[in-house]
């Protein structure tokens, strides 16, 4: 357990000393639903219908945008070797970077999500629910990016290779998540909605780092 | 006294065969030179024993366990140091070295990083940002590494790469305390490093001889780890 924080404390210095990755995705994230009033339109009405899904789609997309450098950095230095060679278990690994990758990427877009909302005039009683569904939809997207950064780890191009291989994944997190926050609009019970997005979570949780320690294992050989 | 050792080992890379029928013994507090030409598999040889590559054939024995059986405790008792110095240019050099002291299981990490920087000559680094390193100091603090976690086996692949003749005596001094404590070291290298009553394996005897010998580069097995990269 305290090697597994050592980890998260190191990954999370990094990111904080390296400063762009957190602000980056954070940015994009902003600026992707801030084009949407410029696109369609500054119609109150089809803002607030689209609202839900416009800032899970920007959500999916900031959260994919830093996934590449998951391993990338630590592939490259050598030092993904060595993470491999200690006596912590590779899945250990595999959950404490994306741990720390999710709070140094996803926190960010869930604080800065109800400000958008307010942006693009969705009603107030969504709001709650689009803070709960990012907070359990956005740990997911990071879980099930790990397995797709460290399969295209080494790849030529490996950015592109893995937008290809994550975004259908994502499909199920975007359709519950935003389908939350449309059925609270709408008076009826999000439950549902949230609670199968809970259990994508549960899913992810062991398989992801499982999956993705055995994509580690052959980067490195 | 533990043994490490292995027999019968095979090496295959993409489909080029580096070594085949290979054994080695390297018992408590004795030393094992590799050498050989580029490409001879020095340093394949070195990732098998850390466990990063997967023999082909063979098998690998700690105190005649098979290391396959239980791969979790052998990384335990491990250190290997690779071509690439993996220093954060972002973390001081203390801040490097604390990372993988702790996770080798070190009470108190800072102070063993500093005890290790100032062992391998290099206290006054210790607040330096790795990205101001040089390539020698990048692989001193890769030495000191070893120095920060305990661990009886030590398998540095041409660990005096970039460094200089001070340096090499501090590591052929450092590798001498290690085996006196009963520990192992595996080295490949190809220049003159003293290890004093060192074992030595020449790799170009287990090349298989064949017809795809001639038109190889002769590139470094280094090198060769990332080309037949998937």
């Amino acid at each position: 357990m305290n090697r597994f924080l050592t980890l998260v404390g190191r990954d999370l210095r990094l990111a904080l000393r390296q400063g762009s990755d957190a602000t980056i995705a954070v940015m994009f994230f902003v600026l992707c639903v801030v084009l949407f009033p410029f696109g369609v339109g500054p119609e109150p009405n089809i803002l607030a219908r689209i609202a839900a899904g416009v800032i899970w789609v920007a959500a999916l997309l900031a959260s994919l945008l830093s996934l590449e450098r998951l391993f990338q950095n630590d592939y490259e230095d050598g030092s993904l070797e060595l993470l491999v060679l200690t006596p912590l278990p590779l899945e250990a690994v595999v959950l404490a970077k994306t741990l720390a990758h999710w709070l140094v990427t996803g926190v960010p877009l869930i604080v800065a999500a109800p400000l958008l909302a307010v942006l693009l005039n969705m009603e107030a009683d969504g709001f709650g629910v689009l803070v709960l569904t990012l907070a359990v939809g956005t740990p997911v997207l990071s879980l099930i990016g790990a397995i797709g950064a460290a399969l295209t780890l080494g790849a030529r191009r490996g950015g592109v290779l893995l937008s290809l291989l994550i975004l259908p994944l994502y499909i199920p997190v975007l359709i519950f998540g935003a389908g939350a926050i449309d059925a609270a609009i709408l008076g009826l019970s999000p439950r549902p909605h949230i609670l199968l997005l809970s259990g994508l979570l549960a899913g992810a949780l062991p398989l992801a780092p499982w999956a993705g320690a055995a994509a580690l294992r052959q980067a490195v050989e | 006294m533990p043994v490490f050792a292995g027999t019968d080992l095979t090496c295959l890379r993409g489909d080029r065969l580096v070594f085949t029928g290979l054994d080695f013994r390297v018992g408590s507090g004795e030393a094992l030179l590799l050498l050989g030409p580029n490409g001879s598999g020095k340093s394949s040889l070195l990732r098998i024993m850390a466990g990063l590559l997967r023999p082909f054939r063979g098998r690998l024995a700690w105190d005649d366990a098979a290391v396959a059986d239980d791969p979790d405790r052998h990384r335990g008792r491990a250190h290997y140091v690779g071509h690439l110095d993996a220093v954060k240019p972002v973390l001081t050099a203390t801040e490097n070295l604390a990372f993988w002291a702790a996770l080798g299981g070190a009470p108190v990490p800072e102070e063993r990083a500093r005890a290790a920087l100032a062992r391998l000559g290099v206290p006054h680094i210790a607040g330096v940002p790795g990205r101001y390193l040089s390539a020698g100091q990048k692989r001193r603090l890769n030495l000191a590494r070893i120095l920060a976690a305990p661990a009886p086996l030590w398998l540095l692949d041409e660990p005096t790469v970039a460094l200089d003749r001070a340096a090499i005596g501090l590591l052929e001094a450092i590798i001498a305390e290690h085996r006196a404590g009963g520990g192992m070291v595996v080295v490949s290298t190809h220049t003159d490093i003293a290890l004093p009553g060192a074992a030595t394996l020449h790799l170009d005897d287990f090349t298989p001889a064949g017809p795809d010998d001639g038109d190889d580069p002769g590139d470094d097995a280094g090198d060769d780890d990332e080309d037949t990269r998937p």
